[in-house]
């Protein structure tokens, strides 16, 4: 498997070889006056700063669809959050596509080599962002200003997340078993705290399974969350097996008749072979005790990750068949672009987003919102 | 397969063979390959650019112009120039000061703080020291039970926080106690921020002043991608930081975060992070961070891979046979078998500073259905066959190409390729590549 996306990653490479625009396109010394590297990346925190303290709300957006009925009335405050958050990005990134078109600049190569920082810095990844980059040069006739560019990239950027509208699921299969995966400290348990607060006020019954017994004091952080979630937690004593707690979770939600189960596992490293075994082994325990179990494997990638993630999602997947991803941290300065890549070649959908460390913040992933906030 | 920097430049400087002398543009040619092997390992898009500017002109230089190996001669100025960027000399922790000193390890959410304030505990009291942990993350549900346990798992004593405290507060009282009960050395573990939160921020700076630590460590993730720089400014300008810790290495991230950091603060990296083990705590080796964010290998990543899926008891079983020299094609069989579940060959191969360069291992450069082919001739064999392939002439061959539903071409090449592997073998016996000999034993 591993040979394959290598294989794939050849051909892209030989793509890329020949696609880049001209071959004298090295970038030229950063010299003091015209690119001042430092500065320039203060200025970007200045903005970012700034930007949060000082910026009204943006207006509401047109093409903006309404917030998700499932969430709970009390919601207002975290989708407020995320714009704010989002709106911070936006305004970083829309002034940098204007800039790019100050004083009437064509398409041409520097023009375009400033869309490249743009895009390469939002870690979307050096093959995304020399597509795109094509994109735009084969289309320069037709690009005149930033909106234009910006309409491109959007709507490029949209087919590769490559998302027809989510078709709202069908919770039939009770209880709903969610695992959740992903590396170390990316934000699996704070996001199980928030997800199944947004459950329980909407009147479900949730338990919440302790499976990482590895972490120190990863049990009782979870205890924690599932008090403010109020909801119920099965746990077992630390080093045990956590197949055993997800075993006797899936029991216990089977008995008390709860709507939904997340199981918290301890974070990995995607490449270490015998902590993926004991995954698939999770999977198996629960998929034995309810068949059709987990409906739903939830990997969490953090978004201050850069092209690593990739390889995060490529081998989770391999291993136990990744069916939606969140992406956390989204309130920082990064930008979260390597989803771009894992969506368009995994084709993963992208379900949630982290916000914050509150038990508000989290947000239903909307492929349209995230584009437009991008750009 | 262009995994690796050098097979990228051999490969842009092979198309140039026989065309005289190397000219200026055929140098920028390859520096772009430089240029985006340093982007695909999240090296930030300025830091490269200024890279790329500084070496050109050694580039252009005589000794790459005149070489004959272009290819090999841009690789070792970039990897000279990149260890030398991340820091010649060894960099350890600043203990200096009136006692108890203070050490403080700030960082964004989630990057290991905590965890290497267990370590940096180990660390401290090989050393001779006696440290005392602080927690001083009132925020993050548990963070103080999750020090306190790794305090009782080592034995060291920790300061009793409570979730009413302030975080100064809680490092001043720390100080006193650790005073009182003969500890020399505070490792504070704040709570996890972003770079970006004022007030928290400034938490951090009242907490600098209040303690005056000797040195303040940045834990960084080193999957961490392009924002890796404006983390590292904003830490650095609020705290003016005396080093980085660099956390999470054991995975397969390239780590470019290490130089982005390393360029935007001048401050070195002092520590990896290898593990989430307390004692999985190493220096840092420039020249190591080096290969490995120019995709050339690390040979410490591929030992550790190579462990994790070859249990104990058959790694000492094989590592007998190799010395003896009886790696059978059986054992060759179920080596492959071992590989496959670590990756691809190629992958690890190119994980072998050097190895991806050697023609012969490219030849063991086998795809998924390669594997499956060998496997089924080596299935076919009978079982003297395969512990003495020599046997193995033009009747049988036929016969087992038969049986595998192979070509006889197929088993010649297998065969080619086991030989090869028994000969590194007895190299590696001959004591030439030790330290591969254990974790690898396949090559
Ligand atoms: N700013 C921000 N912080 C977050 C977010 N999600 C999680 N965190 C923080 O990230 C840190 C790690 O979160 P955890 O939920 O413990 O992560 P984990 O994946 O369970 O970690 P391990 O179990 O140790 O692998 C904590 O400090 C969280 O508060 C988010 O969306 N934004
Ligand atoms: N594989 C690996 N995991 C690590 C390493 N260092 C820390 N971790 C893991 O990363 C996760 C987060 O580590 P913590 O020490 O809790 O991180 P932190 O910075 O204190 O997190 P917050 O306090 O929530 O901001 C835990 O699961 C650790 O076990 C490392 O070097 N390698
Ligand atoms: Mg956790
Ligand atoms: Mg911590």
């Amino acid at each position: 498997m591993a040979l394959k996306w290598f294989k794939k990653k050849k051909d892209e490479q030989e793509a890329a070889a020949s696609t880049e625009p001209k071959p004298d396109n090295v970038p030229e010394a950063l010299n003091a006056e015209d690119h001042p590297g430092d500065e320039a990346l203060e200025q970007n925190n200045g903005t970012a700063s700034e930007n949060k303290e000082n910026e009204p709300a943006p207006p509401p957006d047109p093409t903006e669809p309404d917030p998700d009925p499932e969430v709970p009335a009390k919601s207002g405050g975290f989708f407020k959050r995320l714009k704010s958050g989002l709106s911070k990005t936006r305004k970083l990134l829309s002034t940098d596509i204007n800039d790019l078109f100050a004083g009437n600049r064509k398409i041409d190569d520097e023009l375009l080599e400033d869309l490249e920082e743009l895009l390469i810095t939002s870690d979307i990844g050096v093959q995304t962002t020399q597509d795109l980059i094509e994109t735009i040069s084969k289309k320069s006739s037709k690009i005149s200003g930033p909106d234009e560019l910006k309409a491109v990239l959007k709507e490029k950027i949209l087919e590769l997340l490559s998302l027809e509208p989510p078709t709202p699921r069908e919770i039939t299969d009770t209880p709903r078993v969610i695992m959740v995966i992903g590396v170390n400290g990316v934000g699996k348990t704070t996001t199980i705290g928030k997800l199944a607060a947004r459950a329980a006020s909407s009147g479900k019954k949730v338990i919440l399974v302790a499976a990482d017994t590895f972490r120190a004091a990863a049990i009782e952080q979870l205890d924690i969350w599932s008090q403010r979630a109020g909801v119920d937690i099965i746990k077992h004593k630390e080093n045990s097996d956590p197949a055993a707690v997800s075993y006797d979770g899936i029991e216990a939600a089977v008995a008390r008749d709860a709507d939904m189960v997340l199981v918290d596992t301890a974070g990995r490293i995607h490449t270490k072979v015998n902590l993926m075994e004991e995954l698939k082994k999770i999977k198996r325990t629960i998929s034995k005790k309810l068949p059709g179990a987990p409906h739903e494997v939830l990997l969490i990638l953090d978004a201050t990750t850069g092209q690593n993630a990739l390889s995060q999602a490529k081998l989770f997947n391999d291993a136990i068949e990744v069916t939606g991803i969140a992406l956390t941290k989204l309130d920082g300065t990064a930008k979260g672009g390597i989803v771009v890549s894992i969506c368009s070649t995994l084709e993963i959908p992208l379900k949630y987003i982290g916000v914050g460390e509150k038990i508000e913040d989290l947000q239903e992933f909307d492929p349209i919102q995230f584009v437009e906030a991008l750009f | 397969m262009f995994n690796n920097l050098s097979d990228r430049l051999n490969a842009v400087f092979k198309k140039l063979k026989g065309h005289g002398k190397l000219t200026e543009k055929n140098i920028e040619e390859g520096l772009k390959e430089v240029r985006m092997a340093l982007l695909e390992a999240d090296v930030h898009y300025k830091v490269v650019k200024k890279f790329i500017s500084d070496i050109k002109e050694r580039a252009l230089g005589q000794e790459v112009m005149a070489s004959l190996t272009p290819g090999q001669q841009v690789v070792k100025i970039v990897n000279d120039e990149l260890t030398e960027l991340m820091g010649g000399r060894l960099e350890d922790l600043n203990l200096s000061g009136p006692v108890p000193v203070s050490i403080m390890l700030v960082g964004l959410q989630g990057s290991g703080k905590t965890t290497t304030a267990g370590k940096l505990a180990v660390f401290l009291r090989k050393k001779g020291k006696k440290p005392y942990l602080v927690p001083a993350d009132v925020y993050r549900p548990a963070a103080i039970d999750q020090l306190s346990k790794l305090g009782q798992q080592l034995s060291v004593p920790v300061f009793p926080s409570s979730l009413e405290m302030d975080p100064v507060q809680i490092c001043q009282e720390a100080r006193t106690t650790a005073h009182r009960t003969g500890c020399d050395t505070l490792l504070i573990d704040t709570a996890g921020r972003l770079h970006i939160d004022e007030a928290l921020m400034d938490e951090l700076s009242r907490i600098k002043d209040a303690v005056k630590p000797a040195d303040i460590l940045l834990v960084a993730d080193a999957m961490t991608g392009q924002d890796a720089v404006n983390i590292a400014q904003s830490f650095n300008k609020t705290l003016d930081i005396g080093g980085v810790v660099l956390s999470k290495m054991d995975g397969d991230a390239r780590g470019g975060a290490a130089l982005s950091i390393k360029s935007i603060t001048d401050k070195p990296i002092k520590f990896v992070g290898v593990g989430e083990k307390l004692s999985d705590l190493e220096p840092f080796h420039p020249d190591r961070m080096a290969s490995r964010i120019l995709g050339m290998g690390d040979v410490l990543t591929i030992i550790e891979k190579a462990q994790s899926v070859v249990d104990e008891k058959k790694a000492a079983e094989l590592e007998k046979k190799l010395r003896k020299n009886e790696f059978t094609l059986e054992d060759f069989r179920d080596q492959m078998v071992q590989i496959r579940k670590m990756g691809s060959m190629s992958e690890l191969i190119n994980m072998i500073p050097g190895m991806g360069q050697m023609k012969q291992l490219k030849n063991l450069e086998v795809d998924e259905k390669e594997f499956v082919k060998i496997e089924a001739i080596i299935n076919s064999m009978t079982p003297l066959e395969r512990r003495q392939y020599t046997l193995i002439k033009g009747s049988r061959r036929k016969r087992i190409a038969k049986g595998s539903g192979t070509s006889v071409q197929d088993i010649n090449k297998l065969l080619k390729n086991y030989t090869q592997v028994i000969k590194m073998i007895k190299k590696v016996n001959k004591g030439g590549m030790r330290g591969l000999g254990m974790g690898m034993p396949s090559f």
